[in-house]
């Protein structure tokens, strides 16, 4: 099909698709003005009753963990996905050992303030992913981003121009180990609440005292599983992407 | 009554959907995808916002009438992180149909007919 011929096929429906969006929004309550119920009766209920002081953590992990499940399963099956797509194929083959390519690559060098930059960044990251995760549940984080700040630290160690470092620090069994073991955990935790005899994925444990990191029952324990699973997602991903760069030829 | 706010959700959906309607590159593509994602955060976040609300965090403030909807809030969250990794698998599907056809160009991805 010409381009021409599909920008004109795409014309018309869209602008009926356009018309129908400002129809519904002028539906929609008046900007500003929230109308719905469940978020003012969250914000009343979350701590009294879930000792959670962060409300959207308390959606997200207690009031509609299922959901939260069903999302973490998609994230899990994308990183299957790029896994089973960057496999080696039939007519590739893997450089003979990473380190006779990064030799053979050494022109490639940095700047040595980037790496100093870089390298003094690792822990940093690594510290304030873990408390952006275990902290989840009583100021904004969580499992989704603090693993994503976890996964930016190891990323450092490659921006620093040591690939294989990188390598050797995330190496590709422990990562699928903890993908797997994140995104099981959650459900584990799920079990727990029908063992104590109570609906899955219910808040069974203690919800010790609003404020405190051991407090909210189940919640610590999810944010962990899910930024295990998150960061051990996204370094995966990053992994299977660096190999296909630097390591793989046909 | 002031809809500017929603507009803005429609104009991201619908220019992100120009964008891969007529996107001649694949990575050009999946960029696009995520602008018409985002507009989809945009409206929930919009549609929990309350005039003057403040965030529906409690650690150092009193539960009050005047926090914003956490509901829409947590979709939007988890869905950013998701939203990354289908963006990942769907560049390595782009990756894989470039190293087959050696163009990134959907109009040349004639392989994928079958």
């Amino acid at each position: 099909m010409k381009a021409r011929t599909r920008l004109a096929l795409f014309a018309i429906p869209v602008v009926g698709v356009a018309a129908l969006l400002l129809w519904s929004f002028a539906g929609l309550p008046s900007f500003g003005h929230y109308r719905g119920p469940y978020g003012n009766e969250i914000n009343a209920q979350a701590v009294p009753r879930r000792h959670t002081t962060n409300a959207v953590a308390a959606v997200n992990f207690d009031y509609r963990g299922f959901d939260t499940i069903g999302e973490e399963f998609i994230l899990f099956a994308a990183v299957m996905g790029v896994s089973a797509l960057l496999r080696l194929q039939r007519q590739e083959h893997k450089e003979e050992s990473p380190l006779e390519h990064a030799r053979a690559h050494a022109s490639t060098e940095m700047a040595d303030s980037v790496a100093v930059v870089c390298m003094g960044l690792v822990t940093p990251f690594v510290l304030l992913g873990l408390y952006i995760v275990v902290h989840g549940h009583l100021t904004p984080g969580g499992g989704f981003q603090g693993g994503v700040i976890l996964a930016s630290a190891f990323l450092m160690v490659y921006l620093a121009g040591r690939y294989i470092t990188f390598r050797q620090l995330s190496p590709k069994g422990l990562l699928d180990a903890g993908e797997g073991s994140g995104a099981g955990g959650f459900v584990l935790v799920g079990f727990v609440g029908m063992l104590a005899g109570a609906a899955f994925l219910e808040n069974v444990l203690p919800l010790g005292q609003s404020g405190k990191v051991f407090s909210a029952g189940t919640l610590p324990v999810i944010n962990l599983s899910v930024g295990f699973e998150v960061g051990a997602g996204l370094l995966l991903v990053m992994w299977e992407f660096l190999e296909q760069a630097l390591m793989v030829r046909s | 009554m002031d809809v500017m706010p929603y507009v803005l959700a429609g104009w991201l959906f619908v220019v992100g959907l120009y964008g891969i309607v007529t996107s001649r590159n694949f990575v050009h593509l999946i960029m696009c995808l995520g602008v018409l994602q985002s507009s989809t955060y945009v409206l929930l976040l919009e549609v929990g916002y309350k005039a003057g609300g403040t965030a529906p965090i409690f650690f150092d403030a009193k539960p009050g009438p005047t926090a914003v909807d956490p509901v829409v809030q947590a979709l939007t969250l988890t869905d950013v992180v998701v939203g990354v990794t289908v963006a990942a698998m769907l560049m390595a599907l782009a990756l894989q149909t470039h190293k087959r056809t050696g163009s990134l160009d959907p109009a040349d991805a004639r392989i994928m007919a079958g």
